[in-house]
């Protein structure tokens, strides 16, 4: 009965604008506000996890300790990844997803909006917590985000807050994916067909599958951890029967998933960008959505790739080596898909398009890094060195990050209503780019040569491209100063045409640029959701 | 959102909600059902060098053209107050036939301490084929206080132990279980 | 302006190719597995280059010829079959090229059959400790004192003025040339890895667990790994060091060691 009439004020409220103030922030329902909230909260955890990063490169800029001690510094590495991880990255996508998924299938709002509030405002609560353990006894986490015990059960204080924190992000998450999936299942305009639907739509749908997949898992895994610590479990723990093995292929059954959690919205980004600028349509829409659910599915039966020296039968590294080796079959679909998209298009390079196109030159380094990590002799020798952090770092900063600025530039006019400052934005881009590839490409050569991950200090004979790394990471974090600046101005720009760029496709350019509090009240014409994609 | 305006007809939020939530239920269970999966599954490849830890039944039926070396290892975790020794580092056995080897173990402290000893077996390859028919790591151990004791083990190497294996080595590691119970993070 | 990007690739290239003890590859190792490794790592990075070069190749050639500011018309083809079916086949011949030799490499490192010697290796919370299986050895091996001098926050050392900073402990693991060395790696508290590239080998060590694994070094001389697995604040100084030396001069450190009863109390 209650629901019913929350359900009516809500539908009351909609021929309103929004609330004044900070209520209308704290108690919005409206998909737009509340991708804005995602999007911002994504924009400051960037920051915050950017800033442990420079702490990191800081002290590692010579040999020698000069800054932090190694616990630390151990808690930086660990705060980095998972500020990164669940703080920055996906809810970036969940922002994007919030904005555009609505205005892509004519939907008027998201199926669940008050769930939708509650998804986002878990997380500031969540990296609250976590962050809040910096000024804890014993310090922040510092076992790595991979939280492997036992090491992960020697956290101080912290520990109890490192679960609950994370358990949060999960819940949050789930219900964002819950979202996701019932509004893109439910509420397409009449006759998109779901084959028919814009390829971000597409990633983002199976994206959440994964999410509602693999999130819970994790959830299980660290709440094994608590159980362990406080309440005489031995699910880990050797003496009382278990195993801490069991828990990194727990972790990692969660963890290849999500690294693909983490990349398939920036796929479905980059496949709406590159078109519009090479106007031309995608080519092969279908054979990528195909691509996009087989990297999904092969995302679960591969994770103890990250396992290789763990001590595992020879023919559990073989299946594992040949599935991982597997997976790069889709995702070279993709990339040659893209490829093929420009081919004979006819492009021009505004500042989306330069991040999509360093998108997919760097993304796929990434990728060459992945299939060379696949063959597991040779990744007994990579495994835990620098190496393996050049190569996430390609599939995650000029990858995920920069398909995530790519989609910011693209829609920001559709959300402002005024072109952002075209020059600063280029400029945003050339820095990055430049100052990503001298931060990450060295630590190629850091990893072969020998320099382990996770250490505070290192041997002489890695200072020199420390140095490089170090002055690039600089770099590309003070540059990303200039987004910010584009941001804060980007209503001071001439005024966007409802189209925006020359010849977008989608529906989400049929709308007024700014786009309204509400659109698609009534599901859009037939005609119109048709022509959107022809 | 109101079902009714727009949403495709017969599409209905609240089910579909609910069945989303009962798959991540499901998926929360299932991560917590990967522990016996995998435990039935380490038993069955020996993954992460496993053996049977309840006795195992097993009949004589020697292959004596074959001889395997049996090696031993005991580790103490984290400097647990005992000292553990096997009395042989190791013995060459006939897979098939029973094998009987002795281990002690002596408290280094004046109170009373309860050790589990757990097994190991590398190469993985042999650790389903090492089989345990009577073994102190069954069952946790009690020491009195400066208590010295011998512990034995029986056990029979499988005769269809793989071809190319000549060594197994078996691992024991003491831990104090008082320790992993009252293990409170501080 | 991609070009550009390329070009800054090249720059870092090639100034590390500039100055000669720059090291910026993996090391070709002491042992037969340790060059296989090398060769998979180098095969599987040719084939990256070379796919990388056709990829980038059509991109580049697409960016230069297919811009509007040339008044080139967009084509409005949107799949064709043809093209899917291929770069989807030629990617899996490629991928089952590179599997084989792996595969087979794979099979050889887990031959562990007929050691000469055996060492226990026990990782600690922060450094390592060998027993030889056959000898009445075991020792403790950690952080060298000049190091361990020279690593505090502002000690007032210059890391450049200690020797192998970081990478010497105070007694290394000493094994013979050409014997076949078999390890048994396990741990005391957390997990850790040991790591000597030279010898390709990297084995996690993990409490309650007895992993196995050999190398067979076909040259002396002093090789150097550090622990690759996190285990808390000290995980980045334990170092391990292996010194391969000539099999009579194993023999007489051997009988030295068991005489001097260099048998460094053990936990058992
Ligand atoms: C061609 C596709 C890919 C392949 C074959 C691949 C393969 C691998 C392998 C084998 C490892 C383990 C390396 C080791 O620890 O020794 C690894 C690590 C990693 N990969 Fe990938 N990868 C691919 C794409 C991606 C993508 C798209 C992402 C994320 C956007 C990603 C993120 C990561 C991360 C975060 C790690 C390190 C995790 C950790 O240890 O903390 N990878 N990858
Ligand atoms: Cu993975
Ligand atoms: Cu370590």
């Amino acid at each position: 009965m209650t629901t019913a009439v929350a359900e009516a004020q809500d539908a009351h409220d909609e021929h309103h604008g929004p609330d004044k103030g900070i209520r209308r922030w704290l108690f919005t329902t409206n998909h737009k506000d509340i991708g804005t909230l995602y999007l911002v909260f994504s924009l400051i955890m960037f920051f915050i996890g950017g800033a442990m990063a420079l702490v990191i490169r800081t002290e590692l800029m010579q040999p020698g300790l000069q800054f932090v001690h190694p616990e630390f510094f151990n808690s930086m590495t660990t705060m980095h990844a998972l500020i990164m991880v669940f703080g920055a990255v996906m809810p970036a996508f969940v922002g994007l997803a919030n904005w555009m998924i609505p205005m892509m299938i004519g939907a008027p709002d998201m199926a669940l909006p008050r769930m939708n509030n509650w998804s986002f405002w878990i997380l500031p609560v969540a990296f609250g917590i976590l962050l809040s353990t910096l000024f804890m006894e014993g310090g922040a986490p510092a076992a790595g985000w991979t939280m492997y015990p036992p090491l992960v059960l020697q956290t101080g204080d912290a520990f109890p807050f490192l679960i609950f924190s994370v358990h949060l992000m999960g819940i949050s998450s789930i219900m964002g994916a819950i979202n996701i999936i019932v509004t893109i299942l439910n509420m397409r305009a009449p006759d998109m067909w779901l084959l028919k639907m814009p390829i971000f739509v597409w990633c983002w749908l199976i994206t959440a599958y994964l999410l509602i997949a693999v999130m819970p898992v994790l959830a299980g895994a660290v709440t094994m951890l608590l159980t362990d610590q406080f309440f005489g479990t031995s699910f880990f723990l050797a003496a009382g029967g278990g195993d801490p093995v069991m828990f990194q292929h727990i972790f990692w059954f969660f963890g290849h998933p999500e690294v693909y959690i983490m990349i398939l919205p920036a796929f479905g980004v980059v496949s709406e960008i590159i078109p519009t600028f090479s106007r031309k349509p995608l080519f092969g829409h279908d054979s990528m959505v195909y691509a996009a659910s087989s990297i999904a599915f092969l995302s679960f039966i591969v994770w103890a790739h990250h396992m290789f020296t763990v001590g595992m039968p020879l023919s559990g590294q073989m299946f594992f080596m040949f599935a991982t080796m597997l997976i790069a079959v889709p995702t070279g679909v993709k990339v040659f898909n893209w490829v093929a998209t420009m081919w004979r298009g006819s492009m021009t390079f505004e500042t989306p398009m330069l991040f999509a196109l360093a998108f997919v030159f760097l993304f796929t380094i990434g990728g060459f890094s992945g299939l060379m990590l696949a063959i597991a002799p040779a990744d007994i020798q990579y495994h835990d060195t620098y190496f393996v952090v050049a190569h996430f770092h390609y599939v995650l900063v000029p990858g995920s990050i920069f398909a995530v600025m790519a989609g910011a530039y693209y829609w920001l006019p559709k959300w402002t209503g005024h072109m952002y400052n075209e020059s600063l934005g280029k400029l945003h881009f050339w820095l990055s780019t430049i100052f990503v590839n001298v931060t990450f490409f060295p630590m190629h050569f850091l990893g072969l040569a020998g320099m382990p991950r996770r250490i505070p200090d290192y041997s002489t004979q890695f200072a020199d491209f420390n140095m490089i790394a170090s002055i690039g990471a600089l770099g590309f974090g003070f540059s990303q100063l200039i987004f910010v600046w584009v941001l804060l101005t980007a209503k001071k720009g001439a005024k966007a045409t409802d189209r925006v760029w020359e010849a977008p496709k989608g529906l989400e350019w049929t709308v007024p640029s700014p786009a309204p509090y509400h659109t698609f009240d009534t599901p859009p014409k037939a005609r119109i959701a048709q022509e959107a994609f022809e | 959102m109101s079902d009714s305006t727009n949403n495709r007809p017969g599409n209905d939020n609240r089910s579909l909600t609910r069945k989303l939530l009962l798959l991540a239920a499901a998926m929360f269970g299932f991560g917590y059902l990967l522990v016996p999966l995998y435990d039935v599954f380490c038993e069955i490849t020996g993954f992460g060098g496993r053996t049977n830890s309840v006795a195992e039944i097993s009949r004589e039926d020697p292959d004596f053209s074959r001889s395997i070396r049996v090696e031993f290892v005991t580790t103490v975790n984290e400097y647990a107050p005992w000292e553990f020794v096997a009395d042989r580092d190791s013995m060459e056995v006939t897979p098939g036939k029973m094998y009987y080897a002795t281990f002690t173990a002596r408290n280094l402290t004046e109170d009373k301490k309860v050790a589990q000893a757990v097994p190991s077996v590398a190469p993985i390859s042999a650790s389903g084929h090492f089989k345990k028919i009577e073994c102190f790591c069954f069952t946790n151990q009690e020491f009195q206080a400066n208590e010295e004791r011998a512990m034995p083990l029986q056990f029979i190497v499988d005769p269809d132990l793989p071809e190319f294996v000549d060594t197994i080595t078996l691992q024991y590691t003491f831990y104090d279980t008082v320790r992993v119970s009252a293990n409170d993070g501080s | 302006m991609i070009r550009k990007s390329l070009l800054s690739l090249l720059g870092t290239l090639w100034a590390g190719a500039a100055s000669a003890d720059w090291a910026l590859n993996m090391p070709r190792g002491v042992t037969e597995l340790s060059a296989e490794t090398y060769d998979l790592h180098m095969m599987v990075f040719w084939w990256c280059v070379w796919i990388g070069v056709v990829v980038f190749g059509v991109m580049i050639i697409s960016l230069v010829k297919h811009r509007k500011s040339r008044g080139v018309e967009p084509a409005t083809f949107s799949h064709s079959t043809t093209a899917e079916v291929v770069w989807t086949i030629i990617p899996v011949v490629i991928l089952l090229v590179m599997a084989v030799p792996a595969a087979e490499t794979m099979i050889r490192l887990e031959d562990s059959r007929n050691p000469d010697i055996s060492v226990v290796v026990t990782g600690y919370q922060w450094k390592w400790h060998y027993r030889y299986q056959d000898e009445d050895i075991a020792f403790y091996s950690s952080l060298d004192r000049p190091s361990v001098e020279a690593r505090p926050k502002n000690s007032g050392i210059d890391p450049f003025d200690v020797e192998n900073f970081l990478l010497e402990v105070d007694r290394p693991l000493v094994v013979p040339k050409g014997a076949k060395v078999r390890l048994l790696i396990t741990s005391n508290d957390v997990v850790h890895s040991w790591w000597v590239p030279d010898l390709a080998i990297k084995k996690d060590a993990v409490p309650g667990i007895i992993n196995e694994t050999w190398f067979r070094a076909e040259q002396t001389g002093t090789f150097r790994g550090q622990c690759t697995e996190l285990c808390g604040k000290d995980h980045g100084y334990m170092p391990i060091v292996v010194e391969v030396v000539e099999p009579d001069a194993y023999i007489a450190w051997v009988e030295t060691h068991q005489q001097t009863g260099e048998r460094v109390a053990t936990s058992q």
